[in-house]
C-alpha cells in the first residue's frame, strides 16, 4: 500500500481529528459476489475523503452502509470511536450523517424554505421566516449564496446541491457524503461544489466525495482511497498529497485503480505472439463506426482485428466500451459506418444473423442479460438456440437433448451446479459465467466479443477465464477482450486499445512501454 | 467421474424434492382458498346471515343440483377460454387487463353476422364462421396497445385498461345503432336461432362451448411449457433484456401474444354467443375477464390448476345466483369472495417468498 511505503515516511506527527466514522473490517456480500471484502477506513472530522473506483467497485454499497441503507454482514462501525451500528436512514441523520446524491432530491414545485421544513411533525405549522433566516445563516458560513423563497425547480442543479447541503447543515449534519455529486453537473457548477468542499472541510466536517473524475480526486481531496473488487487497494494519505505534484499524484491514483502489480513479473505473463497472422485477412473490421448512444455516443471507431488475435479495449469504465460491443453484437442500432465479418458486411444483419455468422458476445451483464435467473440452467445453456436441431424438433422440445447438451457441457466447462435443472440465478458468479462461456464458445466461433470476463469473480475462476479466452485465440477466432483490469489486458492482448468518452484514444501494441503508454493515454496526457 | 456420481444423487434427491414441491404448491394454492371461505363467513355473520346455509345454497345449486350443474359446465367454457388468453399473455409478462372489451367487441360481432350467415350455410360452417370473427376481431381490439407495447414501449396495462372504456362503450353502440334487430323494440342484436347453435352435450343442456374451452386451455398450457414458440414468450416474460441479447424479435413476439391472447378472449365473447345466448343485448358486460384474473394468479399460470379455479368460481357464480334470491346477498358476494381471495393470495405469496429467503 502507498500509505505504509517506505520511502515516503510521514514527517509530520499526526495532529489530524479523530475519526467520526471507522470502518474495521466491513464485509458486504450479495449472491454471488463479495461487494466489500473487509474495508478498513477511518473518516475524519476537517478531512475530504475521496472515494475512487470503478463502477462495481463497491463505493456505492460502502456508502449505502454509511448512510443506513444496508448493515455490514461482517465487520464493525465506530461513531466517534464507540461501536454502532447505523441500522436506519434516520439513525444516520440522528448521527449526523447526510447524503447529497447526484440528483436533486428537493421538491421541485416547493420554495427552498418549505422544503427545509419538510421534515417538520405534521401538526407543527412550517415557520417560514423563522427557517428563511436560519437558512441564510447556515448558507453565509459556508459562503454560499442563495435566496430561500427561490421555487426550487426554477434552480440550477448546482444551486439546488448548495442548497441541499445548507438544509443538511441547518439539521445539524457533521458528516457530509456527496455520491458522485459533481457527475451531472456542468464545469463550473462542479469547480463551485468543490470550493465549497474545501470550506466545509475548514468547518471541521466530514466530507466524504465519490467520484469517477481524477482531476476532482487529487485537486479537492485530502486524502484518497481506491476501491477496486470491493477490496480497498490503497490511497493516497494527506502527507502524498501534500509531498505530490497533481500529475504524479494522478499517475499513482492510475497505477492503484488499474493494478500495481511489479511490472516485471508479468513478462512470463507475454501472449503468445505466434497465434496471431497479420498476413491474413483479418477477421473483423470496424471502419469509422458511430452510435448514437444516449449517454457515450461513439464516434470514428476504426480497428481491425485478425485471426488468433485478441485485441484489448482498456479504459475507464463508461466511456463506451459497453456500447461497442452492444454495437457490434447487433443490440445497438449504429447510425454510420460499417462492420466487416470475414469480408462480408454484417452491420444491416440482425442479432441472429451475426451470431449465426459465428459473432459471439459474452456479456458482463450476466444475470442483467446474460440469462433468465428463473430458468433452469440447461435452457439457458441454449438460450441462444432455441428452435434448433437437434434440442426442438418441428417447434417441440427433446428433453432429452436439452438434457444431454447440458450435462456434457457441465463436464467440459466445469460448471458446479447441485443439477442441470437448477435456475441458473441460483448459481455463483462464477458458474454463471461458465454457464455464458459454455454457450458462447461452442460451436464455429469466428469472433468473439468479452466484456469485464473476470469481474465479480475468485481467483480460481479467473484463472479459468483467462485460459478459455487464450484458447478461444488459438483456436484462430479473433478477440475483443474488454477489461478495466490493465494486468489482464497487458498478459492476455496482442494489441490495447485505449477508449476514451466513445472514441478510441490510441492503439498500442503490447510492448515494454505498453503500460506507461496506456497510462498515458487514460489519463488524457497524449492528446 | 464425479460429475457422473454427482448426477445419480440428484436423481434419487429429486423424487423426494418433486413430491415436496407438490404439497407445498397444493398448500400455497388451496390455504388461500380455504382463508378466503372461513372470512367471508365472518362477513356473512356480520351481515346477519348464516354462512352454512349460504354456502349450502351455493353449493347446493352450482354443484349438486342437476341443472345447475349443467349451468355451471356450460359457463365454465367461456371462463376458460379467458383463463387460456391470460395465461399466454401473463406468462410472456404481457398484462393484458383489457378482456372484458375483446371479449365483448367480439360478441358482438359474432352475434352481428352469424344470425345473418346462419340460414344460407350449413350450421358447422356458420359456427366456424362466428367463432372465426369473434376471434378476428378480439384480436384487433389488441391492436393499439400491442404496438404501442411493441415499438413505444408503453405500459400495457394502463392501454389495456383504456381500450376497455371504449370497447364495452363501442360494443354497446353498434347493438343500439348499427346491428339492431329490427323486429324487437328492445336494443338488441338478431338471436342465432337454437338449431344452429353450438351442439349440447350428450342429451345434456350443457353447451359443447366447454370442450372449446378444456381444449384451448390444455393447448395453450402445453404450447407455453413444451414449444419453441412459447419458451420464446416465456424468455420475453423472464427478462426482456435476455430476450434481445438472446437474438430474439421481441417486438414481433410481443404483437403475436397480443394477438394471440386478444383473439382467445374474443372467441370467448364468441363461443357465448354461439353456445348460450344467441344474442347481445345492449350494455351486456358479464365481466368474465377480470373476474378470471385473480383465478389465473391462484393457479400460478398453470393450466390444469387453471381449470380447478374456473370450475370452483363457477360453481360459486352460479349459486350465487340461486343464493341471492333466498338468503337476500347479493350474487356480487361471489366477487367479495374473490376479492378476499386475492388479498390471501397476496399475503400467502409474501410468506412463501420470505420462507423461501430463510430456507435458502
Amino acid at each position: 500500500m502507498l500509505d505504509a511505503h517506505p520511502s515516503s515516511p510521514s514527517t509530520t506527527p499526526s495532529t489530524e481529528a479523530p475519526p467520526i466514522v471507522t470502518f474495521e473490517g466491513v464485509t458486504k456480500r450479495y449472491p454471488g459476489i463479495i461487494a466489500n471484502d473487509s474495508i478498513d477506513m477511518e473518516f475524519r472530522a476537517g478531512e475530504v475523503h475521496v472515494l475512487l473506483g470503478e463502477n462495481g467497485a463497491g463505493k456505492s454499497t460502502l456508502v449505502s452502509m454509511l448512510s443506513g441503507l444496508q448493515q455490514p454482514d461482517d465487520g464493525r462501525i465506530l461513531i466517534d470511536g464507540v461501536e454502532k451500528p447505523i441500522s436506519s436512514p434516520a439513525e444516520a441523520l440522528d448521527i449526523g450523517i447526510s447524503t447529497v446524491f447526484q440528483h436533486s432530491m428537493l421538491v421541485p414545485s416547493l420554495t427552498l424554505v418549505e422544503n427545509a421544513t419538510l421534515g417538520r411533525k405534521w401538526w407543527q405549522r412550517p415557520d417560514r421566516s423563522g427557517t428563511a433566516k436560519a437558512m441564510q445563516d447556515a448558507a453565509k458560513r459556508i459562503g454560499v449564496t442563495l435566496d430561500p423563497m427561490a421555487v426550487t425547480g426554477d434552480l440550477s442543479l448546482g444551486e439546488r446541491q448548495q442548497a441541499e447541503i445548507t438544509r443538511a447543515l441547518m439539521r445539524g449534519a457533521r458528516f457530509l457524503i456527496l455520491d458522485e455529486a459533481t457527475a451531472m453537473l456542468t464545469p463550473n457548477d462542479a469547480a463551485r461544489l468543490g470550493e465549497l468542499m474545501r470550506r466545509l472541510a475548514a468547518e471541521g466536517m466530514a466530507v466524504v466525495f465519490i467520484t469517477h473524475k481524477l482531476n476532482e480526486a487529487v485537486a479537492y481531496g485530502d486524502r484518497i482511497s481506491v476501491l477496486r473488487l470491493g477490496k480497498k487497494v490503497g490511497g493516497l494519505s494527506p502527507e502524498d498529497l501534500k509531498s505530490l505534484d497533481a500529475q504524479e499524484a494522478t499517475n499513482q491514483v492510475v497505477r492503484l485503480m488499474f493494478g500495481t502489480r511489479d511490472t516485471t513479473a508479468s513478462a512470463d505473463q507475454k501472449p503468445d505472439m505466434s497465434t496471431v497472422d497479420r498476413g491474413a485477412k483479418p477477421s473483423l473490421e470496424v471502419l469509422a463506426l458511430y452510435a448514437d448512444a444516449a449517454r457515450v455516443p461513439l464516434s470514428n471507431l476504426e480497428f481491425k482485428v485478425w485471426p488468433g488475435e485478441i485485441l484489448g479495449i482498456a479504459g475507464i469504465d463508461g466511456n463506451g466500451q459497453k456500447q461497442l460491443a452492444a454495437a457490434l453484437a447487433g443490440q445497438a442500432p449504429i447510425s454510420d459506418g460499417r462492420i466487416v465479418l470475414d469480408g462480408a458486411y454484417i452491420d444491416r444483419l440482425s442479432i441472429g444473423q451475426r451470431r449465426a455468422k459465428g459473432l459471439r458476445y459474452v456479456t458482463d451483464d450476466r444475470l442483467g442479460e446474460g440469462t433468465v435467473g428463473g430458468f433452469p440452467m440447461s435452457i439457458n445453456l441454449l438460450l441462444k438456440e432455441i428452435g434448433r436441431m437437434p434440442y426442438w424438433r418441428g417447434g417441440l422440445e427433446q428433453p432429452e437433448a436439452i438434457r444431454e447438451n447440458a450435462r456434457q457441457k457441465v463436464k467440459d466447462f466445469d460448471i458446479r451446479t447441485p443439477s442441470i435443472d437448477t435456475p441458473v440465478g441460483k448459481l455463483s458468479g462464477g458458474n454463471i459465467q461458465k454457464v455464458l462461456l459454455a454457450r458462447e464458445l461452442s460451436g464455429s466461433a469466428r469472433v468473439v466479443i468479452f466484456e469485464k470476463p473476470t469481474y465479480g469473480l475468485d481467483l480460481a475462476n479467473i484463472s479459468a477465464t483467462q485460459m478459455r479466452i487464450r484458447e478461444t485465440a488459438q483456436n484462430g477466432a479473433a478477440v475483443i477482450l474488454i477489461s478495466t483490469e490493465l494486468d489482464e489486458l497487458l498478459s492476455l492482448s496482442h494489441r490495447i486499445a485505449v477508449m476514451d468518452q466513445g472514441g478510441i484514444a490510441g492503439i498500442v501494441e503490447n510492448t515494454e512501454d505498453a503500460r506507461h503508454k496506456i497510462g498515458e493515454l487514460m489519463s488524457g496526457v497524449e492528446k | 467421474m464425479s460429475a457422473d456420481t454427482m448426477t445419480d444423487t440428484a436423481q434419487t434427491g429429486n423424487l423426494q424434492r418433486k413430491l415436496h414441491a407438490i404439497s407445498n404448491t397444493l398448500l400455497m394454492s388451496l390455504g388461500p382458498v380455504a382463508a378466503a371461505f372461513v372470512l367471508s363467513g365472518v362477513i356473512l355473520l356480520i351481515l346477519d346471515v348464516n354462512p352454512f346455509s349460504y354456502y349450502g345454497y351455493v353449493f347446493g345449486r352450482g354443484l349438486l343440483s342437476p341443472t345447475g350443474v349443467q349451468a355451471t359446465l356450460t359457463r365454465m367454457g367461456p371462463l376458460l377460454l379467458i383463463a387460456a388468453s391470460l395465461i399466454v399473455a401473463f406468462r410472456a409478462g404481457i398484462w393484458n387487463l383489457g378482456g372484458d372489451a375483446q371479449f365483448l367487441v367480439g360478441a358482438v360481432f359474432c352475434a352481428a353476422f352469424t344470425p345473418l350467415m346462419a340460414p344460407h350455410v350449413p350450421v358447422w360452417i356458420g359456427l366456424l364462421a362466428g367463432a372465426a370473427i369473434s376471434a378476428i376481431f378480439g384480436a384487433l381490439w389488441t391492436l393499439v396497445p400491442a404496438f404501442l407495447r411493441a415499438y413505444q414501449g408503453l405500459n400495457e396495462i394502463i392501454t389495456t385498461l383504456m381500450m376497455n372504456f371504449l370497447g364495452i362503450s363501442l360494443a354497446s353502440v353498434l347493438v343500439k345503432l348499427v346491428f339492431l334487430d329490427p323486429n324487437t323494440t328492445v336494443p338488441q342484436t338478431r338471436t342465432l336461432a337454437v338449431e344452429d347453435r353450438l351442439p349440447t352435450l350428450f342429451g345434456t343442456t350443457i353447451s359443447s362451448g366447454l370442450i372449446i374451452g378444456l381444449v384451448a386451455i390444455l393447448a395453450v398450457h402445453f404450447m407455453m411449457t413444451k414449444t419453441a414458440f412459447g419458451l420464446r414468450l416465456r424468455v420475453v416474460g423472464g427478462n426482456a433484456s435476455a430476450a434481445v441479447h438472446a437474438g430474439l424479435a421481441v417486438p414481433l413476439l410481443t404483437v403475436a401474444v397480443f394477438a394471440i391472447s386478444g383473439a382467445l378472449a374474443g372467441l370467448s365473447g364468441g363461443v357465448a354467443i354461439l353456445g348460450q345466448y344467441g344474442n347481445v343485448r345492449a350494455d351486456w358486460n358479464p365481466g368474465y375477464s377480470l373476474a378470471v384474473v385473480p383465478l389465473v394468479f391462484l393457479a400460478r399460470f398453470n393450466g390444469f390448476a387453471a381449470i380447478g379455479f374456473v370450475g370452483l368460481f363457477s360453481i360459486m357464480s352460479i349459486g350465487a345466483e340461486s343464493a341471492a334470491r333466498r338468503t337476500g346477498v347479493p350474487n356480487y358476494f361471489t366477487l367479495v369472495t374473490i376479492g378476499i381471495l386475492l388479498v390471501m393470495l397476496a399475503i400467502s405469496e409474501y410468506y412463501g417468498a420470505k420462507r423461501q429467503k430463510a430456507g435458502a
